[in-house]
C-alpha cells in the first residue's frame, strides 16, 4: 500500500540509526509494509489452532476422567490411570501384535512395489506400452475406500465375486476369505498394493527422469548390461526419495488405515483384524469411553513419532538424506 | 536408438527387457481385469451375475441395476450432498491453501520458518480422534453441513506443495518490481501470481475435489441426519453393511428377484459413485503427477 514512500524512509533511517537497531526497525518496516501478508495467514492459522492444535492441548484428557458436565479442563486428573488399564489389560498384546503385522506387513510389500513398477516401466521404451500401463495403474488411487472394500467384499464373497468362480475352475472348494482371519492381512496388504501402486510409483519416476543422461553413456561404453545399470545407476538414483518416504511410512507405522480395516472388519475376522485405531474409535466414540480411549491413542501417537524421530536419525547418520 | 542397441544387446540383456514386459503385463491385467469386471456386472441380468456367467463382456445387456439406482431418493439426495459438500469444500480448501501457502512462499515475510514448523508439526502429531472431536462438538457443528466443510478445510501437503510452486515458478524481480510500481500485496497476488498459477490452482482443485468426494470418515463420526449424508455414507449402507430398504426396489416384488437384483444394484453403485471421478480421469491424470511431482521437488 505504501511501497514508495516505506523505501524512501528507510533510506533516510538506515544512516541515523546503529546496525542492531536497525535490523529491528527495519523488521518492524517490513511487517508494516508487508500487513497484507499477515493479514491473509489469519484464517488459516486460526484453522490450524482450532482444528489441530486445540485437539492436541485436548488430548490431557487422557490424564483426566472426563464428564461431560465439567468438561475437559474442569474434570478430574487422575495421572497414568487410563494408561495402566490399558497396558494391563488382555487386549493389549492382541492390539499391539495386530497392529505390528499388519502395518511391518505394509511396509515389506507396499514400500518396493511402486519401486519395482518405475524401475520397469523406466525400461520400456515403447512410449505408448509406457503410457498405457500407466494410465492404467493410477486410475484406482481414485477410488473411495468405501467402494474398494465394496469391491474386496464382492470378488471374494462365496457366491457372486470372480475370485470364487475361478477357484471352482479349478476344482477347489468355495471359501468365505472374508470371514478366515489369517487372511485378513494379506486382503488389507495386497488390496493396498492394488489401489496404489500406480500412484506411488510417479514420484520415483521424476526422480528416475532427472538422473544425468552422462552416467549410462559411460556405462554403455563400460560396457554394462541392463541390470548392471539398473543397479548401479538408477537404485542410487532413487534412494534420496526412497529414504524420505520410508522414513515418512514408518512415521506412520502405527496409523495402519483405519477408514479401511474399519470398513473391512465383520464379526469372524476381528481377532486378526482389530488394530489399535479401529479399538479407538469403538471404545471411545460408540462406546463414549472418552478418557480411556483417548489415553490408547495417545499412546499410540507417541509410538508413532518416537519411530519417526529414530528412523530419521538413523537415515541422517548412514546417508545424506533425511526429514530435516 | 533401440536399432544402434540392437546389435550390442546381449543375450542377458534381451532376457531382461523381456521378463519387464511380462512383469508389467502381468500387472497391466491383474489391475485392470477387476475394472472391467465391475463394468461389464453393471451392464448384464441379475441370473447373469449370480450364477458367475459374466467373466468379461457383459451377459443378457440390461439396465435393471441402473434403474434401481436412479429411482431411489436416497442414493439421489446422497449424491446431491456430495455436489454440495464437494463444491464448498473445494471453495473453502483451496481459498486457504493459497492464503496460508503463498505468504509462505516471500522470503521478505518475517516469521515464515515458524508459521512453517508450526503446520509441520501437525503431520507429524495429532491430539488424536475424542479430543478432535470434542472439539468439533464444542463448537456445536455436530450434525450440520458445516461438519463436512470446516474441521478439513485445508491439508498440510496441499500447501507445501502451493509453496514449493509459488518458490519456484514466480520470480522474485516480479515481485520487487510490482512493489517498486506501487502494486499492494493483494494486488499482486490477484492480477499477478493467480493468473500466473493456473497449473497449481488445477492440481488443488483436483486433489481437493477427489477427497472431498470420496470423504467419508467426517460423515461417519459428525452427522446423524439421513439427509445430510453424502453418498459415500449411503453407499456404505447399500454395499457394505447389506442393509437396503426394500421400498426401494421398484418391480421387484418376488424375493428371489430382489436378491439379485439386490446384488446386481451393488455393481451398478460401483459404477455411478465412481464416475464423476474416473470420467474426469484422463483429462486430469496429468496434473495429478504434476501436483506431486511439484511436491516432491523439495518439502
Amino acid at each position: 500500500m505504501t511501497g514508495t514512500t516505506g523505501v524512501i524512509e528507510r533510506n533516510k533511517t538506515e544512516s541515523s540509526i546503529g546496525s542492531r537497531a536497525l535490523v529491528i526497525k527495519d523488521r518492524g518496516r517490513r511487517v508494516k509494509r508487508h500487513w497484507q501478508l499477515y493479514l491473509l495467514v489469519l484464517l488459516p492459522i486460526a484453522y490450524l489452532v482450532i482444528f489441530k492444535y486445540v485437539p492436541m492441548y485436548g488430548a490431557q484428557i487422557a490424564f483426566r476422567d472426563f464428564s461431560p458436565v465439567k468438561g475437559i479442563m474442569g474434570s478430574d486428573w487422575v495421572g497414568m490411570k487410563h494408561f495402566s488399564t490399558f497396558f494391563n489389560s488382555p487386549n493389549f498384546w492382541v492390539l499391539i501384535k495386530n497392529t505390528l503385522i499388519i502395518s511391518i506387513y505394509s511396509l515389506i510389500v507396499g514400500f518396493p512395489a511402486p519401486i519395482l513398477l518405475a524401475l520397469a516401466l523406466n525400461e520400456v521404451r515403447s512410449m505408448r506400452f509406457k503410457r498405457l500401463v500407466q494410465m492404467v495403474t493410477f486410475a484406482p488411487y481414485f477410488i473411495s475406500t468405501i467402494v474398494m472394500v465394496s469391491m474386496i467384499i464382492l470378488f471374494l464373497s462365496p457366491r457372486l465375486g470372480f475370485v470364487d468362480h475361478f477357484l471352482s475352475l479349478f476344482g477347489m472348494e468355495s471359501q468365505n476369505f472374508m470371514g478366515i482371519p489369517k487372511y485378513f492381512s494379506s486382503i488389507f496388504v495386497w488390496s493396498n498394493v492394488w489401489q496404489g501402486i500406480g500412484y506411488g510409483a510417479v514420484i520415483y519416476l521424476a526422480a528416475l527422469s532427472g538422473i544425468n543422461v552422462d552416467l549410462y553413456e559411460a556405462a554403455r561404453v563400460d560396457g554394462a548390461s541392463r541390470i548392471r545399470k539398473v543397479w548401479h545407476i538408477d537404485l542410487p538414483g532413487i534412494m534420496p526419495a526412497a529414504i524420505i518416504l520410508l522414513i515418512l511410512n514408518v512415521g506412520q507405522i502405527m496409523n495402519v488405515g483405519f477408514e479401511k480395516i474399519y470398513l473391512m472388519q465383520n464379526p469372524l475376522n476381528t481377532s486378526t483384524s482389530e488394530v489399535i485405531s479401529t479399538y479407538v474409535y469403538k471404545i471411545g466414540l460408540l462406546g463414549a469411553n472418552f478418557s480411556f480411549s483417548s489415553a490408547v491413542d495417545l499412546f499410540n501417537s507417541v509410538i508413532n513419532l518416537i519411530l519417526l524421530l529414530s528412523v530419521n536419525y538413523v537415515a541422517r547418520r548412514i546417508s545424506e538424506s533425511s526429514l530435516w | 536408438m533401440a536399432r544402434s542397441n540392437a546389435i550390442r544387446e546381449s543375450y542377458g540383456d534381451k532376457l531382461f527387457l523381456t521378463a519387464v514386459y511380462v512383469f508389467l503385463a502381468i500387472i497391466l491385467v491383474v489391475v485392470l481385469y477387476p475394472l472391467i469386471y465391475i463394468l461389464s456386472s453393471s451392464f448384464s441380468s441379475p441370473q447373469a451375475v449370480i450364477s458367475g456367467k459374466v467373466w468379461l463382456l457383459p451377459v443378457d445387456f440390461s439396465l435393471a441395476g441402473y434403474k434401481a439406482i436412479f429411482s431411489n431418493p436416497q442414493i439421489m439426495t446422497g449424491y446431491g450432498n456430495s455436489l454440495f459438500y464437494t463444491t464448498f469444500g473445494v471453495l473453502i480448501n483451496v481459498s486457504l491453501t493459497i492464503m496460508l501457502a503463498y505468504p509462505l512462499s516471500r522470503t521478505t515475510f518475517y516469521g515464515r520458518n515458524v508459521i512453517m514448523g508450526f503446520l509441520v508439526l501437525t503431520m507429524m502429531f495429532s491430539g488424536g480422534l475424542i479430543p478432535y472431536y470434542l472439539t468439533v462438538k464444542n463448537l456445536h457443528l455436530l450434525d450440520t453441513r458445516w461438519a463436512m466443510l470446516l474441521p478439513g478445510a485445508m491439508a498440510v501437503w496441499q500447501v507445501i506443495i502451493a509453496r514449493t510452486f509459488f518458490q519456484s515458478s514466480i520470480p522474485k524481480e516480479l515481485g520487487e518490481a510490482a512493489e517498486l510500481d506501487g502494486c499492494s500485496d493483494f494486488g499482486f497476488l490477484w492480477r499477478v501470481v493467480l493468473p500466473l498459477s493456473k497449473p497449481i490452482l488445477a492440481v488443488l482443485v483436483l486433489m481437493y475435489a477427489v477427497s472431498q468426494w470420496n470423504a467419508y470418515f467426517e460423515a461417519l463420526i459428525f452427522l446423524k441426519s439421513q439427509n445430510l449424508f453424502p453418498l459415500q455414507i449411503i453407499l456404505r449402507n447399500i454395499l457394505i453393511l447389506n442393509s437396503i430398504d426394500s421400498s426401494m426396489m421398484v418391480d421387484a416384488n418376488k424375493m428371489a428377484a430382489m436378491q439379485g437384483l439386490r446384488d446386481l444394484l451393488k455393481f451398478s453403485l460401483i459404477v455411478v459413485a465412481t464416475l464423476p471421478v474416473l470420467a474426469i480421469y484422463p483429462f486430469v491424470q496429468k496434473y495429478f503427477v504434476q501436483g506431486i511431482m511439484i511436491g516432491s521437488l523439495k518439502g
